[in-house]
C-alpha cells in the first residue's frame, strides 16, 4: 500500500539525480562561469575592469534608467490595482489583457516600436528633427523601451493580492471618516506592502538587465548610451572576455540578490498562510 | 449592479486611478504598438508578402521555430522531472534548488548569453568534452537550442509545480488500492491530470523562445541562412533603415506569439470555468 504511493527508492534516486544534473548543467554552471571568468586574472584585474570610465558610465546610466522606470511603473501598478481590485466596471477583462500585452511582445519588437515612432524615419521623426529633440539613440529612448518592457510587473503582482484582500477594511475606514489618501496609505498599502516589494524587485531586475529592447534604441555609443548589458556586449565582442565577465558579474550578483529577496517574500507569505490556516482550524 | 454602484460611492478614487491607468497604458503601450499596424497598412500586401517570404527570412523563421520547439520539448521532459522532484521529494538543499529555478527570470539575457557561449565554445568547460565526442554546440543551431532551454525552463517548472502539489493523493491511493502499480498510477492517473498544465508550460516556454534575443545572439554564430534567428534579422533590417522590412518580419512573429498566448488563455479560462462549476 505504502509502496504503491511513492516511486521505488531506485526510481526516486534516479529522478532526483536527473533533476539535479540537469539543473547543474543548465543553471549552476553558467552562473559559476560568470564569476570564474570575471576573477580569472585575479581580484586586481577584476576591480580594474569595473573602475574603467566607460564601465562607470554604463553603471550610472543603468541606475538612472531604473530610478526613473521603477517609480513610474510602481505608481501605475498601484493606480491600476486600485481601480481594478476595488471597483466593478465593464471591460475589466480587456483592460487586464492589455496590461499584460508587453509580456507578449518580444524584446526586439518592444524596442522597434519606439524606433518606428521616434526614429529618424519614424512617424514623429521629422517633427523631432525640426525641434532638435533626440529620443532614439539617446537617453529618453532607453527609458521608454525599459518602461514598456517592465510595464506589467508591479500591476500584475498587486491586482490579485488586492482582489484577495477585498474591500471590507477600506470601507470600514471610510465609514469611520478616513479620506481617500488616508485609506490608501494607512490601510491598503500596509496590507499589500510585500506584494509591492515583490513587484518592485522583479521590475528593477528586468529594468537593469534588459538587453534586446534597449539594444535597438540605444545606438551603442560608448560612455554615453551604453547600459551595463550593452557594455558587456561591446567588451565581449572586442574579445575582452575578462572585463566583459567582470561587468556581467555585477548583473549576476543583482540576479542572485533578486532571487534571495523573492524567496524570502515567498517563504514569509507561505508561513503566514499556514499560520492563518492553523488559527482557522483552531477556531 | 446595485452593489457595484454603492461600492463606488463608498470608496473614492475610481475616476482618478482608472483615468491614470488608461492614459499611461495608452501612452506607453497602445500608441507605440499601433505604429506597427500603421506601418504594415502603409506597406501594401505585395511588398509585405515579398518580404516575409524571402529565402533569408524564411530560413530565420524555420530556425527560430525549430529551435524554440526543440528547447520547449527538452524543458517539457526535464522540467517535468524537476517540478516532480521539487513538489514530491524532500532532500537537503531543496529550498535553494527551488529558488534557483527562477534564475533565468532574474539573470539578464546578455549575461546568460556570454556565459553559455564560453561554456560551450570549443575550449569551454562543456564545449571541450562535447567536441571530443564530435558534438559542436556553440555557433551551431544546437547552441541556440541550449540558450532557449535555459530561458524557458522556469515556465515549465513553475506551471507544473503547484499542480503537482495540489494533486489529490486520495486518487492515487484509490488507484493503488484497486491494484494499480506505481507505474500504472503514474501513466493513467497522474500524467493525464498534469497534461493541461504541462501543455501550458510548454506553450509559454515556446512563445518566450520565439522572441528571445539576448541569450541567443552570442552563442548562435549569426550566419545568414544557417544560424540567424528572426529577432536578429529584425535588428539587421532596422540598422539598414529598412523600417518596412523590419515591421513585416516582426508582425508575423507577433501574430504567432499572440495566437499561441491567446490559445493558452482560452484554455485556462475554460478550465477555470469548468473548475468553478464542478
Amino acid at each position: 500500500m505504502r509502496r504503491a504511493l511513492t516511486e521505488p527508492p531506485l526510481v526516486r534516486g534516479a529522478l532526483l539525480a536527473v533533476a539535479l544534473v540537469f539543473l547543474a548543467i543548465f543553471l549552476v554552471m553558467p552562473l559559476v562561469a560568470v564569476f570564474a571568468q570575471a576573477l580569472e586574472k585575479g581580484f586586481g584585474a577584476y576591480l580594474t575592469a569595473l573602475r574603467e570610465p566607460d564601465a562607470w558610465a554604463a553603471i550610472r546610466l543603468t541606475l538612472l534608467t531604473a530610478a526613473i522606470t521603477v517609480p513610474l511603473n510602481l505608481v501605475f501598478g498601484l493606480a491600476a490595482s486600485w481601480a481594478i481590485a476595488k471597483f466593478e466596471f465593464p471591460g475589466k477583462g480587456t483592460l487586464l489583457t492589455l496590461i499584460d500585452l508587453p509580456f507578449a511582445v518580444s524584446p526586439v519588437i518592444s524596442g522597434m516600436i519606439f524606433v518606428l515612432l521616434f526614429g529618424r524615419q519614424g512617424l514623429l521623426g521629422p517633427f523631432l528633427g525640426a525641434h532638435d529633440v533626440k529620443v532614439i539613440f539617446a537617453f529618453p529612448g532607453i527609458v521608454l523601451a525599459t518602461v514598456f518592457v517592465t510595464f506589467p510587473f508591479v500591476a500584475r503582482e498587486l491586482i490579485p493580492v488586492m482582489q484577495a484582500l477585498g474591500n471590507e477594511e477600506e470601507e470600514a475606514a471610510r465609514v469611520l471618516g478616513a479620506g481617500g489618501w488616508q485609506i490608501f496609505f494607512r490601510v491598503t498599502l500596509p496590507n499589500v506592502k510585500w506584494g509591492v516589494l515583490y513587484g518592485v524587485i522583479l521590475c528593477n531586475a528586468r529594468a537593469m538587465g534588459e538587453f534586446g529592447a534597449v539594444s535597438v534604441v540605444s545606438g551603442h555609443i560608448r560612455g554615453l548610451t551604453n547600459t551595463i548589458p550593452l557594455h558587456v556586449e561591446i567588451l565581449y565582442n572586442e574579445y575582452n572576455f575578462q572585463a566583459a565577465f567582470a561587468v556581467a558579474s555585477l548583473l549576476a550578483f543583482l540576479a542572485l540578490v533578486t532571487l534571495v529577496v523573492k524567496s524570502l517574500i515567498e517563504w514569509r507569505a507561505r508561513s503566514v498562510a499556514s499560520r492563518e490556516e492553523h488559527v482557522r482550524e483552531a477556531a | 449592479m446595485t452593489s457595484a454602484t454603492s461600492r463606488r460611492r463608498v470608496l473614492p478614487g475610481f475616476g482618478l486611478t482608472l483615468g491614470f491607468t488608461l492614459l499611461y497604458l495608452s501612452l506607453i503601450v497602445l500608441v507605440p504598438l499601433s505604429t506597427l499596424a500603421l506601418r504594415t497598412a502603409s506597406m501594401g500586401w505585395g511588398s509585405f508578402w515579398a518580404t516575409v517570404t524571402s529565402p533569408r527570412v524564411l530560413a530565420s523563421y524555420r530556425l527560430t521555430f525549430a529551435a524554440s520547439l526543440g528547447a520547449a520539448a527538452l524543458n517539457g521532459v526535464f522540467g517535468l522531472v524537476v517540478a516532480w522532484v521539487l513538489a514530491r521529494h524532500r532532500f537537503p538543499g531543496r529550498k535553494i534548488v527551488d529558488a534557483l529555478v527562477d534564475l533565468p527570470f532574474a539573470l539578464p539575457t546578455a549575461v546568460a548569453g556570454i556565459a553559455l557561449t564560453s561554456l560551450y565554445s570549443p575550449n569551454g568547460w562543456l564545449g571541450r568534452p562535447l567536441e571530443a565526442l564530435g558534438l559542436k554546440v556553440a555557433f551551431t543551431p544546437l547552441g541556440i537550442v541550449v540558450a532557449l532551454t535555459f530561458i524557458g525552463l522556469p515556465f515549465v517548472v513553475r506551471t507544473l509545480q503547484p499542480v503537482i502539489e495540489d494533486l489529490d493523493v486520495e486518487v492515487e491511493e484509490a488507484a493503488a488500492s484497486l491494484g494499480a502499480g506505481r507505474r500504472q498510477t503514474f501513466a493513467h492517473v497522474i500524467l493525464p491530470a498534469l497534461f493541461p498544465a504541462w501543455l501550458t508550460g510548454f506553450a509559454l516556454a515556446f512563445a518566450r523562445a520565439l522572441g528571445e534575443y539576448g541569450s541567443v545572439v552570442f552563442i548562435a554564430g549569426n550566419m545568414p541562412m544557417r544560424t540567424e534567428i528572426t529577432s536578429l534579422l529584425i535588428i539587421t533590417k532596422l540598422e539598414q533603415y529598412d523600417y518596412a522590412g523590419a515591421t513585416a518580419i516582426a508582425v508575423v512573429m507577433l501574430v504567432a506569439s499572440f495566437l499561441l498566448l491567446g490559445a493558452i488563455n482560452r484554455r485556462q479560462s475554460w478550465a477555470s470555468r469548468r473548475g468553478a462549476t464542478a
